[in-house]
C-alpha cells in the first residue's frame, strides 16, 4: 500500500458557486491502479470535484497534481467521460465521429485525424460492443449505446487515469455489466479509474476504493476498510445500514 | 421586367450582376456561419448582434460625416462586438440567463441607435439622409467594392473554417470535453463568434438590421433537415443561402423593385418550409407516411398471424374458414382482408377465407423473424 504511486493528489481544494461553497477544503490522495467510486448525496459536489480536477471549473483555492506534476502538463495521461446528458445528442454526427474526438487531443491544433486514428477509434468501438453502430447518427442510439460511445471516446485516448461522471446513469443491466467489465479490465491493465457513482448497493461489488463526499471529504480508502455504516451515516445523514448491508 | 428577362439581363447588366453576386455571396457566408449559431443554440445571438450594430453606424457617421459604406460598417462591427461581449459578460458574470442578456442588449442598443438616427435627421446637414436604409437594407446600393469585400471576407472565413474544422466541431458538440483535451476553448469560441458578427455586419447594407438574423438562421435550419453530417449541413446551408440571395434579388428586380431584403428572407423561409415538410429523414410528410405504412403493415401482419394460427391446425392449410371467426379478434378490417388478398396471401370467397401457400410461408417467415429479434 505505502509504496503505491499517487495518481491524483488534491490539496486544500475549495470551489464555490456565487459564494456558496460546493467543495470545502478537500484533501484527496488517489493511489495508482484503483477503481474508485465517489459517493455522496445530490449536491455533494461529486461532479464538481471531477470538473475541478480537470480544470473545467476554476477553484477558489487549492492545487491538483497528476503524478506529482500540475495537471496542465499531464493532460495526455487523463481521459474524461462527461455525463451523458451534458451534450445535445441531436448534433449532426455519427458514433464513429464522436469516438474519433478522443484522438483530437494527441493530434493537437489543426491536424486532421488519419487512418491510424480511425483504426484506433474502430477498435475502441469494438471494445464497447458498438462496432456495428459506427455509422449510426448519434440521436438514433439508445441511452445505453450513447454511454458506450462516450466510454469508447475516452478509451481511444489511451490514458492512465479515467474520470467518469455517472456512467451508469439511465443504462440497462446489460450495458451496466458491459461497462463495469471494461472498467475492471482497465484496472487490471494498471489504470486508475475514478467514477461518480449513485448506486450504493453495487459499490462493494464494483469498486475496490471509495471516497465519501458531502461538500467536505468524509472518508477515502479501500472499500473493505471504510465502506461501513458509520461513514454512510456521516455522508448521507441517515442510517443506510438497512439499504446496504442487508 | 419578368423573371426570364431578369436572367437574360444578368449577363449584360453590370449593376444587376453586382447586386446578384453580392446577395449570393452574402447568403452563402450567412448560411455557413448560421449553421454554427443554430447548433450552439445561439439562434437569437444573430438578432441581438445585428440590432447592436445600429448605434455603431450612427456614431461612425457622426464622427466622420461620410456615408461611405465601409466606414459605417466598421462602426457597426465595433458596436456589434461590444454588444456580443456584453452578452457574454452578462451570462458568465451574473445570474442572468442568456435569453435575458440577449433581449437586454438587443433592445438597449437598438433603442440607442434609433435615438441617434433621429438626432442625425434633425441636423441641418444635407448629407444626413439615407442612414435609415440600414434598418431594412437596400441591395440596390451595393457597388463592386462592397461585393469585393464580401468575397474576401467569405474567402477568409472559409479558410479559417476548414483550418479549424475539427476544433469547431468538437466545441459545438462538447465544450467541456474539448477543454480537457487541452484546447483553448475560449479562443475557438471567440473565433466563431467573431466571424458570425462579421457576416452579420456585412449583410446590414443589403438585408438590414431588423431581418438580418433570418439570413443567418433560415438556411441553416433548412439544411439541418436534409442531413446528419455537419460538413454537408454547412455546405447545404451555404447553397440554400446563396440561392435565397439570387432568387430574392431576381424576384424583387422583376416585380417592380420590391424591397430586396424582405424578399430574400421570404425566399429563405420558403426553403425552410419546404425542408420541414419534404425532407426524407426528418420531414413531416415522410414521417407521417412512414407512420401510416407501419401501422398498416402491423395490422396486416397481426391478421395474417392470427390466420396462420388457425390454418396450421389443419392438414390442408388452404381449408376455408368463415370470416366470422376473425370477429373475436380486433386486427382485421375489410380493407386489410382485401389487401391480404391482393398480396395473394389469402383467397376470399363470400363469407369464407382460405390461406394460400404463399400466405402460409409469409406468416412462417414472420414468426421466424420475431424469434430472431427476441
Amino acid at each position: 500500500m505505502i509504496d503505491r504511486k499517487l495518481a491524483v493528489s488534491v490539496d486544500d481544494l475549495t470551489v464555490a458557486y456565487n459564494y456558496k461553497p460546493v467543495l470545502w477544503d478537500i484533501d484527496l490522495q488517489i493511489p495508482e491502479g484503483v477503481l474508485m467510486a465517489i459517493v455522496g448525496p445530490n449536491g455533494a459536489g461529486k461532479s464538481t470535484l471531477i470538473k475541478a480536477i480537470l480544470g473545467i471549473i476554476k477553484p477558489i483555492a487549492g492545487s491538483i497534481a497528476i503524478y506529482n506534476k500540475p495537471y496542465k502538463k499531464q493532460r495526455k495521461l487523463v481521459a474524461y467521460v462527461p455525463q451523458k446528458g451534458s451534450v445535445d445528442w441531436d448534433f449532426p454526427t455519427t458514433a464513429l465521429d464522436v469516438v474519433m474526438m478522443g484522438t483530437y487531443g494527441s493530434l493537437g491544433w489543426i491536424k486532421r485525424p488519419g487512418q491510424k486514428e480511425k483504426k484506433a477509434s474502430l477498435e475502441a468501438l469494438e471494445k464497447v460492443g458498438m462496432l456495428s453502430f459506427k455509422n449510426r447518427q448519434i440521436s438514433q442510439l439508445s441511452g445505453g449505446q450513447q454511454q458506450r460511445v462516450f466510454l469508447a471516446r475516452a478509451l481511444v485516448q489511451d490514458a492512465s487515469i479515467y474520470f467518469m461522471d455517472e456512467p451508469f446513469q439511465g443504462v440497462d443491466a446489460t450495458t451496466e455489466i458491459a461497462i463495469i467489465n471494461i472498467l475492471k479490465e482497465l484496472r487490471k491493465a494498471g489504470k486508475t479509474v475514478i467514477v461518480v457513482h449513485h448506486d450504493l448497493q453495487t459499490v462493494p461489488e464494483y469498486f475496490d476504493w471509495v471516497t465519501f463526499l458531502n461538500v467536505k471529504k468524509i472518508a477515502t480508502g479501500p472499500v473493505k476498510d471504510i465502506f461501513n455504516d458509520d461513514n454512510l451515516t456521516k455522508t448521507y445523514g441517515i442510517n443506510y445500514k438497512v439499504a446496504v448491508n442487508k | 421586367m419578368s423573371l426570364s428577362e431578369y436572367f437574360e439581363l444578368l449577363f449584360t447588366d453590370y449593376t444587376l450582376r453586382t447586386i446578384t453576386l453580392g446577395t449570393a455571396v452574402l447568403g452563402a457566408i450567412c448560411g455557413m456561419l448560421g449553421s454554427f449559431a443554430v447548433l450552439r443554440k445561439q439562434s437569437l445571438l444573430g438578432d441581438a448582434i445585428s440590432h447592436a450594430a445600429l448605434p455603431g453606424i450612427a456614431i461612425a457617421f457622426l464622427i466622420t460625416g461620410t456615408k461611405d459604406a465601409n466606414v459605417l460598417l466598421l462602426g457597426a462591427l465595433v458596436s456589434g462586438l461590444i454588444g456580443t461581449f456584453w452578452i457574454r459578460g452578462m451570462t458568465t458574470k451574473t445570474h442572468l440567463k442568456s435569453d435575458t442578456a440577449l433581449g437586454l442588449v438587443l433592445s438597449l442598443f437598438f433603442g440607442f441607435g434609433m435615438l441617434l438616427l433621429t438626432f442625425i435627421q434633425k441636423q441641418p446637414n444635407a448629407n444626413q439622409a439615407g442612414l435609415d436604409k440600414y434598418l431594412f437594407g437596400q441591395a440596390a446600393t451595393l457597388v463592386e467594392k462592397d461585393v469585393q469585400l464580401m468575397v474576401i471576407v467569405t474567402g477568409v472565413c472559409l479558410f479559417v473554417l476548414l483550418l479549424f474544422w475539427k476544433e469547431f466541431k468538437m466545441l459545438l458538440f462538447d465544450a467541456d470535453y474539448t477543454m480537457t483535451l487541452g484546447f483553448n476553448t475560449k479562443f475557438i469560441d471567440i473565433l466563431i463568434t467573431f466571424f458570425i458578427v462579421l457576416a452579420i455586419v456585412l449583410g446590414l447594407q443589403t438585408v438590414g438590421v431588423v431581418l438580418m438574423s433570418a439570413m443567418l438562421l433560415a438556411p441553416a435550419a433548412a439544411a439541418r433537415q436534409w442531413t446528419n453530417s455537419l460538413g454537408i449541413m454547412v455546405f447545404l446551408a451555404a447553397i440554400f443561402g446563396a440561392f435565397s440571395g439570387v432568387l430574392g434579388t431576381a424576384i424583387s428586380a422583376s416585380q417592380n423593385n420590391l424591397s430586396t431584403g424582405p424578399v430574400i428572407v421570404l425566399v429563405a423561409a420558403v426553403f425552410v418550409l419546404v425542408s420541414f415538410i419534404f425532407s426524407p429523414g426528418r420531414g413531416l410528410l415522410f414521417r407521417e407516411l412512414r407512420f401510416r405504412r407501419n401501422r398498416r403493415d402491423l395490422q396486416l401482419k397481426k391478421t395474417l398471424q392470427f390466420m396462420y394460427g388457425i390454418a396450421k391446425t389443419h392438414e390442408n392449410i388452404s381449408h376455408p374458414h368463415a370470416i366470422r371467426i376473425l370477429n373475436n379478434f380486433q386486427g382485421f378490417t375489410k380493407t386489410s382482408l382485401r389487401a391480404l388478398e391482393e398480396k395473394e396471401w389469402i383467397e376470399l370467397d363470400k363469407q369464407l377465407w382460405s390461406m394460400t401457400d404463399k400466405g402460409f410461408d409469409a406468416a412462417q417467415d414472420l414468426y421466424n423473424q420475431q424469434a430472431n429479434n427476441d
